[in-house]
């Protein structure tokens, strides 16, 4: 089946970009199948991956299929002893699967040295496994040094991961693992998986044992790295709304992880398969999608605005003119300063010193919804004003156009997911037919149609 | 969730949230400490000193004491340098075998394929402690016949346990999770043992490869039984012809020899603990 996916080297012919930009819009989120560069992501593929203890009749993982585009992140959650952990072990075998193949990138590892294997595959896990007896750069030269890399291009390396996920290498360098935070030890944990430039990085609940604070840092950090990385990135949580934040798609599985749902965050959310990925998502799906949206993607109306260099005539004038019975002073920065009313001049005595309220709180248009909701709801006039890079003004959000958006959203969701679902029980109808399909789909896009 | 706009925020927020928590993550971490710490001075010096003062009254006191000849035939003539440098030997060479035996041994204990012998070996290591060293190496003379390999064999029978329980303890405390790590970044079963599983293993190995050796320093002396030489001749003779400053003489050197080894050990401990293992 791999041949889909082959659009970026061969596929597209003269095209190159093209047919990556194509690939990524097989998934719903654009930007997850576009990297080309060196080192980016590899596809996997997962057939029948089924583990039997010995000893109990019942498979601890049991016929998985999966197939994990390259340069997407999916993200394995479901509870505790489902099997996600020993799916994820699977692919870099170190838990030998019982029967089943896998594939990364054209390559079938399933009987390859898996010493050889796992040196292309990052590895990360919880409370970041760093090494004590050695320092940070030690650790994360390990891998580079395993593969033959020289000297001082594994010391160039080991600066630039460091600075990659956010840790000064001079400071760094030559800090044992128990000189650092957890989030810190947890960052060069990454780094280390990083460090030979593999295609797939797996990682096992790595955000588990760090407090809520450093881990939700940690997920923008994941998602920043990822977003220039392109890696194939499989990740285990128990944690639905890590499994949102971070995922491209994600699968809910349920015990001997059998897949519940696989599906983009939204489709779980809007409509989950059955009852066990409802109880899974857990209440608030509405609020939990907005999550996924930035308010550069709904509409920010315009707001009269004045600046504070501005007289006082005019402002009195624009007060009295404006649609709106209110206006937002900007600062010298164009940065938004106070709200003021109608009556507030009155009352302040014509001093603009005092009038007005100041604006207590501003979202940047790449703030997700939620954060907008939250300024909303704390604001006493509904509206939360949006800012660009440097704090400048750029227009406003209320509650309406939240509501308003939230509602296309949704809307627009569910008819996604139906057509999805459409989709596969056509796939599934027709086994035979189903490589066929694929390939025409494929062409299709390549050819630049719509889904 | 399009991607650019996952960049342009984290491009964004440090400025707003990052700077108190990178504060509170940087907290816990002193900066690194040059190569001060590791030995103090206490250290170096206490030993020494102590077992130079008790070497030097017991000088005072044999060099004041009228020695008769049958005295004199067992101190003087060499006999004493002799009598140490054999002990030394004995200690020496009964801990390379007992090191050369017990570390591959308490290695291959933890392995996966050995793993569930390990009960039974350390239980046959016990009875080689648990008998008293005087009456093993009576049975060895009966089996192997007088000489110092004898007495040599003896010492290691009973300190190789010791360093086997060490080894095969300081090996299974590792965090299985480090292991795990190991394998799944690549490294070969090989290497995992001999630069991760080892190094963290080393302060417990080493532990009790400085017990063994303090034990075999005490056990040397029950050598003389079995032909062997060493400070337990001095011991002995001092005894059966109740020649008080012999007698004297032997044991001190014993102590003083046990002190200075364990000394040394403890040395070599400090120096080869892993860094990022030392208690801050």
């Amino acid at each position: 089946m791999s041949e889909t996916y082959d659009s970026e080297t061969g596929g597209a012919g003269s095209h190159p970009e093209d047919g990556a930009r194509a690939e990524g819009g097989l998934g719903t989120h654009a930007g997850s199948g576009s990297g080309s560069g060196s080192g980016s992501g590899a596809g996997i593929l997962l057939e029948g991956l089924t583990k039997r203890y010995p000893g109990s009749r019942e498979p601890a993982v049991d016929n998985v299929h999966m197939e994990i585009k390259p340069g997407e992140t999916v993200i394995l959650v479901g509870p505790s002893g489902c099997g996600k952990s020993t799916t994820l072990k699977m692919i870099n075998r170190l838990i030998e699967p019982s029967s089943g193949r896998i594939r990364i990138g054209d390559e079938d590892v399933t009987d390859i040295d898996p010493v050889k294997l796992r040196r292309k595959v990052g590895y990360a896990i919880q409370s970041s496994g760093l090494f004590p007896h050695m320092t940070v750069a030690e650790n994360i030269a390990l891998v580079p040094k395993m593969v033959g890399w020289s000297k001082s291009r594994v010391k160039d390396r080991v600066e630039e991961m460091l600075d990659l996920v956010g840790l000064d290498p001079r400071e760094f360098h030559g800090r044992y693992p128990r000189q650092l935070s957890g989030g810190q030890q947890q960052r060069v944990g990454v780094a280390r998986a990083l460090a030979a430039d593999p295609p797939v990085l797996l990682m096992d609940e790595p955000f588990g044992a760090v407090d809520p604070i450093t881990r939700d840092h940690l997920q923008d950090e994941l998602i920043r790295l990822q977003h220039e990385l392109h890696k194939t990135i499989v990740f285990v949580t128990h944690d639905f709304d890590e499994a949102i934040k971070l995922g491209d798609r994600i699968a809910v599985l349920r015990e001997q992880s059998h897949i519940a749902q696989f599906d983009t965050p939204e489709a779980i959310l809007t409509n989950p398969a059955d009852d066990f990925v409802s109880g899974f998502v857990g209440a608030g799906a509405a609020l939990k999608r907005l999550n996924l949206t930035r308010v550069r993607e709904v509409e920010i109306a315009d707001f009269p605005t004045v600046t504070v260099e501005d007289p006082l005539q005019s402002i009195f004038n624009k007060l009295r003119s404006g649609p709106h019975n209110e206006l937002l002073m900007l600062d010298r920065r164009n940065r938004p300063y106070k709200w003021l009313r109608r009556g507030d001049l009155m009352r302040a005595k014509g001093s603009l010193a005092r009038a007005g309220q100041l604006v207590h709180d501003t979202v940047t248009r790449d703030a997700t919804l939620r954060d907008a909701l939250e300024a909303v709801l704390t604001d006493s006039g509904g509206r939360v004003a949006v800012t660009g890079r440097r704090g400048e003004y750029i227009g406003v959000v209320d509650m309406e156009t939240l509501m308003n958006s939230v509602h296309e959203m949704l809307e627009a969701d569910r008819l996604a997911a139906f057509e999805h679902q459409h989709e596969q029980a056509e796939l599934l109808t027709d086994p035979q037919d189903r490589r066929g399909e694929q390939d025409e789909r494929g062409q299709q896009l390549e050819d630049g149609a719509e889904v | 969730m399009s991607s650019p706009a996952q960049e342009e925020r984290r491009a964004d927020e440090p400025d707003a949230k990052t700077p108190p928590l990178w504060e509170e993550e940087e907290e816990p971490t002193p900066p690194p400490t040059g190569p001060k710490r590791r030995i103090t001075w206490r250290k170096l010096v206490t030993v020494p000193a102590v077992v130079l003062i008790v070497l030097l009254l017991t000088w005072l006191y044999i060099s004041n004491v009228q020695l008769d000849s049958i005295a004199r035939n067992s101190l003087e003539g060499g006999n004493v340098p002799l009598r140490l440098r054999q002990h030394i030997e004995l200690t020496a060479i009964s801990t390379f075998w007992v090191l050369i035996i017990a570390l591959p041994l308490g290695t291959a204990l933890t392995r996966r394929g050995l793993r569930k012998a390990a009960p039974v070996v350390t239980a046959i290591a016990n009875v080689g402690q648990a008998a008293p060293a005087i009456g093993l190496l009576a049975l060895l003379v009966i089996w192997l016949g007088i000489g110092q390999s004898t007495a040599i064999t003896g010492m290691v029978l009973y300190a190789i346990l010791p360093v086997l329980a060490n080894t095969v303890a300081g090996l299974r405390a590792i965090d299985p999770n480090l292991v795990e790590a190991s394998k799944g970044i690549g490294m070969s079963a090989r290497a995992t043992l001999a630069r991760v599983e080892l190094p963290l293993a080393v302060p417990l190995i080493l532990a009790g490869v400085r017990t063994a050796l303090v034990l075999n320093v005490g056990t040397a002396t029950l050598a003389t039984f079995g032909g062997g030489g060493g400070l337990g001749d001095l011991i002995t003779s001092g005894i059966q012809t109740q020649r008080m400053p012999v007698l004297v003489v032997g044991s001190v050197l014993t102590v003083c020899l046990a002190l200075i080894v364990d000394w040394l050990a403890s040395l070599v401990e400090v120096m080869l603990t892993p860094r990022g293992l030392e208690e801050k």
